[in-house]
């Protein structure tokens, strides 16, 4: 058992060296918190499941140039055309997608009265029949829409197009929120005065942008056409012919009308990989200066224990001289470094705690949980711990002559 | 005096390569890693028209209403003029050059047929635009004042664009077909690419793609083409773009020298006071105001999140770096007690050993910094990778090259402060005795 009293006691006289240690750990422990959880946050982010099936669908934005067209009858040939291409299971028109960044929240309440029942924003996609189908979503409870639910085509569209809707999917986490621990299915919803009956429920549909919050699944899925010049067609195929669909699909939409701009020709793997290229740089610029911390850190600590372990050669010798074992001695230099990295964690972490609500206030980072900084302690004690081992095992060799000779 | 030190320091520095090699290591990290993020700031807040950026002002004039519990309004900035202020102005033309100005896209569809139609981003502007902002033409010129009243169907392009659709011969005489209007194509602008992309709608599209065409702002506004950025109205009625309840507009001024700067200013106050007289612009604690081009861009410094917390990072990085320099410093002259003890008994002031470990850290750190240099190049070659706008200008120029090398030797010098204090406190006799 090593005794905390001698190692207290020289303390008092190498304050500065102690003080430098202990500020190098805490810094260290502030700023590598801080970045795990930054890097947990967007690794959550990125790993968020989309609920469609990612490595079958390729997408092709479609802008049609001529304003008076009719468009759910342009969107209708289209589709008839791309539903020919060989390897092509199934097609639809959308307006948004999970990361196209295309969203279209709206307010709903379980509550004709809006207030005075459970709220969400979700986030509302609109597609043509066959949209559930082509995009893989897994239906968890209840149907898709039947023919005669999609609203009329002479109604309004849009918000106001809410007015003639009498049917309404929703995504798992969405009817959890809104009917908790009840089945969603048959219940109502309300955005306009109208109810909108849940008739199914899919396992997940992610909102067209991500962020921080719980409510990235809140999604619903109206049985509206889109009816802009403006479509998104998305192709079902197998993983292997994906590019050569891609290819055959701009064909096909040019021969069919070249007054349009085809553009964001892609696979859903490439949508995906653009929408987190920054998250992506940005994970490996934090793991990178994360590590480098470390790095330098433990230089730090090997340093000062090197210096230490020289400056007290005599003492040691003398230690040793006085009955003191090898193990002892390791024992004496392993347990200082323990108790000032210990020091050094316990400032860390107000510091770290601090350094969090300066980033909750400039760049809504959520809160950092308590625990990172206990896998933070343990993280610079094992650091800690094996800076210092190589410096500990020089001085356990000390002969203890040496107290003997002069240094 | 400072040439032995020099030579004790290289000498004790060979003593020990690796501790050696550690320090400089630890500098050159820290280094690298700050100077890499600062010089991705600076490059971003660049002039985007050296030479010509001390003539050009932004006037700006809040029409907006009184906001609730502030009986004379707030001090923040609109997002741009309205169009009838902008309209006056122009009409007026009290400065040496103005124009009015915003971003839009619209389809281009070439006569060629093997392109197919595609959306190019643009800017609507008015007449001056291009002699105020001193816009190179590779071929033809701009529009007149008398083209833009006749919503002439006009057209400058982009080199870019130009190449494009024509091919090697400009295509000036030209038709490009942009929506579903015919344009003639009067000027091919030469490479001009000012960046940050100062003219646009502050914090929309700053960095980046450069404006493929440009076209007369009130043709587009008649064809009602797609205007980009901000529309802030704060009521309903009548067309939005034209309304006095609406901003969106940017509008630039050129002026030369301090005594048009002052008229201008006096005629902006002018104009302020005859419109609040027919009961416009209501927040009267908000005067007109004129902007130089700099100052508006620091006025609007949108630096993005990512950036400025990487900046953070990069300098908490630094400070853990020199905290474990001044450790090893600090092992490293502790260890030479004995030599110091000797060289104080020989003689030698505080001051000296002071100077002598003093031109030691320094070593270092000029190593340090010269490590971190080439880490710095390493970084903003890793900066340009990225798939940001602003991520092709990351380079180091001369200021930021010699900042590199000064900031790696204050570092340093600070890290070797208390390192070489604690050796000079060192007691000539103390060390001597116990050899």
């Amino acid at each position: 058992m090593v005794e905390f009293g001698p190692i207290l006691a020289t303390w008092r006289c190498h304050k500065l060296i102690v003080i430098l240690l202990a500020l190098l750990v805490a810094l260290t422990c502030a700023i590598v918190c801080n970045v795990a959880f930054m890097i947990q946050q967007r690794a959550a982010l990125m790993n968020l499941p989309s609920g469609v099936a990612e490595n079958e669908l390729v997408m092709i934005q479609s802008v049609d140039l001529d304003r008076d067209a009719n468009q759910p009858a342009r969107h209708r040939t289209d589709l008839a055309a791309l539903r020919m291409i060989p390897g092509v299971t199934a097609v639809a028109a959308v307006d948004a997608l999970p990361f196209n960044g295309n969203d279209w929240t709206n307010g709903i309440s379980t509550s004709p009265e809006g207030q005075r029942g459970v709220t969400a924003s979700a986030s509302a996609f609109n597609g043509t029949p066959g949209e559930l189908r082509t995009l893989g979503l897994r239906l968890v409870a209840g149907r898709d829409f039947t023919p005669d639910e999609y609203i009329p085509l002479d109604s309004a569209h849009g918000y106001d197009g809410l007015e003639h809707v009498s049917a309404v999917i929703i995504t798992q986490a969405l009817a959890e929120h809104l009917f908790p621990g009840e089945s969603a299915l048959g219940r109502s919803i309300y955005s306009y005065p109208n109810p909108m009956r849940i008739v199914g429920v899919v396992d997940h549909l992610l909102r067209p942008n991500v962020g921080t919050g719980n409510d990235n699944d809140y999604s619903t899925i109206f049985p509206m056409l889109p009816d802009t010049s403006d479509v998104t067609y998305v192709l079902r195929t197998s993983a292997r012919q994906r590019e050569r669909v891609l290819r055959q699909a701009e064909d096909v939409l040019y021969r069919l009308d070249g007054n349009r701009v085809l553009r964001d020709a892609e696979t859903f793997e490439q949508l995906r990989a653009h929408y987190f290229a920054s998250d992506r740089t940005m994970i490996s610029l934090l793991v990178a200066s994360a590590l480098g911390l470390l790095f330098v850190a433990a230089l730090g600590i090997t340093g000062l224990a090197n210096f230490w372990v020289q400056q007290r050669t005599r003492s040691i010798g003398i230690r040793r001289a006085l009955g003191a074992t090898r193990s002892n001695i390791l024992g004496y230099f392993q347990t200082e470094n323990f108790l000032i990295v210990t020091a050094g964690v316990v400032l860390g972490a107000v510091l770290a705690i601090g350094v969090n609500l300066l980033l909750m206030e400039h760049y809504q980072l959520p809160r950092l949980p308590l625990w990172y900084l206990c896998v933070g302690a343990v993280a610079l004690w094992v650091l800690g711990q094996l800076a210092v081992l190589a410096p500990s095992l020089r001085a356990s060799r000390v002969q203890p002559v040496v107290a003997m000779r002069s240094v | 005096m400072v040439g032995y030190y020099l030579d004790l320091a290289w000498r004790s520095l060979r003593g020990t390569p690796i501790l050696s090699a550690l320090m400089v290591l630890a500098i050159g990290l820290g280094i690298g890693a700050s100077m890499t993020m600062i010089t991705v700031l600076h490059v971003m807040s660049g002039d985007p028209l050296p030479g010509r950026s001390a003539k050009l002002f932004v006037p700006m004039l809040d029409p907006r209403p009184l906001r609730q519990g502030q009986p004379t309004g707030g001090s923040d900035t609109p997002n741009g003029f309205t169009w009838p202020d902008a309209m006056n102005l122009l009409r007026e033309h009290r400065a040496d050059r103005e124009a009015a100005m915003q971003q839009g896209s619209a389809a281009v569809r070439p006569a060629r047929a093997d392109l197919h139609p595609f959306y190019e981003s643009g800017e609507f502007v008015t007449a001056d635009f291009f002699a105020m902002f001193g816009a190179p033409f590779r071929a033809g010129a701009g529009w007149t004042s008398e083209q833009d009243q006749e919503r002439a169907r006009v057209v400058v392009l982009d080199a870019d664009l130009d190449r494009k659709l024509f091919g090697n011969a400009t295509g000036i005489g030209q038709t490009v077909r942009l929506n579903n209007t015919d344009f003639r194509v009067i000027g091919v602008l030469g490479d001009w690419h000012p960046q940050p992309r100062f003219y646009g709608q502050p914090g929309y599209r700053t960095f980046g793609d450069a404006d493929q065409f440009f076209l007369p702002l009130q043709t587009a506004l008649e064809l009602k083409f797609a205007f980009h950025g901000n529309l802030s109205c704060w009521s309903n009625g009548g067309d939005t773009r034209t309304s006095d309840k609406c901003t969106w507009l940017q509008y630039w001024v050129e002026l030369d020298g301090p005594a048009k700067v002052t008229a201008y200013q006096r005629y902006l106050a002018n104009y302020w006071d005859g419109q609040q007289a027919d009961g416009r612009f209501p927040r009267k604690n908000a005067p007109p105001h004129l902007y130089g081009l700099m100052a508006w861009l620091a006025h609007w410094q949108v630096i993005p999140a990512n950036l400025s917390m990487q900046t953070w990072l990069a300098i908490g990085f630094l400070i853990v770096c020199m905290l474990s320099v001044v450790a090893l410093l600090l092992a490293k002259f502790m260890r030479r007690s004995g030599e110091i003890s000797v060289r104080r008994a020989l003689g030698a002031r505080r001051r000296d050993i002071f100077l002598q470990f003093g031109v030691e850290s320094a070593v270092i750190g000029i190593a340090g910094g010269l490590l971190g240099l080439v880490i710095a190049q390493i970084g903003l070659w890793s900066v340009r990778a990225r798939p940001d706008g602003y991520a092709h200008l990351a380079h180091m120029d001369v200021l930021m090259l010699l900042s590199t090398v000064v900031l790696a030797i204050i570092a340093s010098m600070l890290a070797g402060v208390l390192p070489a204090w604690r050796a000079c406190q060192v007691p000539p006799a103390l060390h001597l005795k116990v050899q």
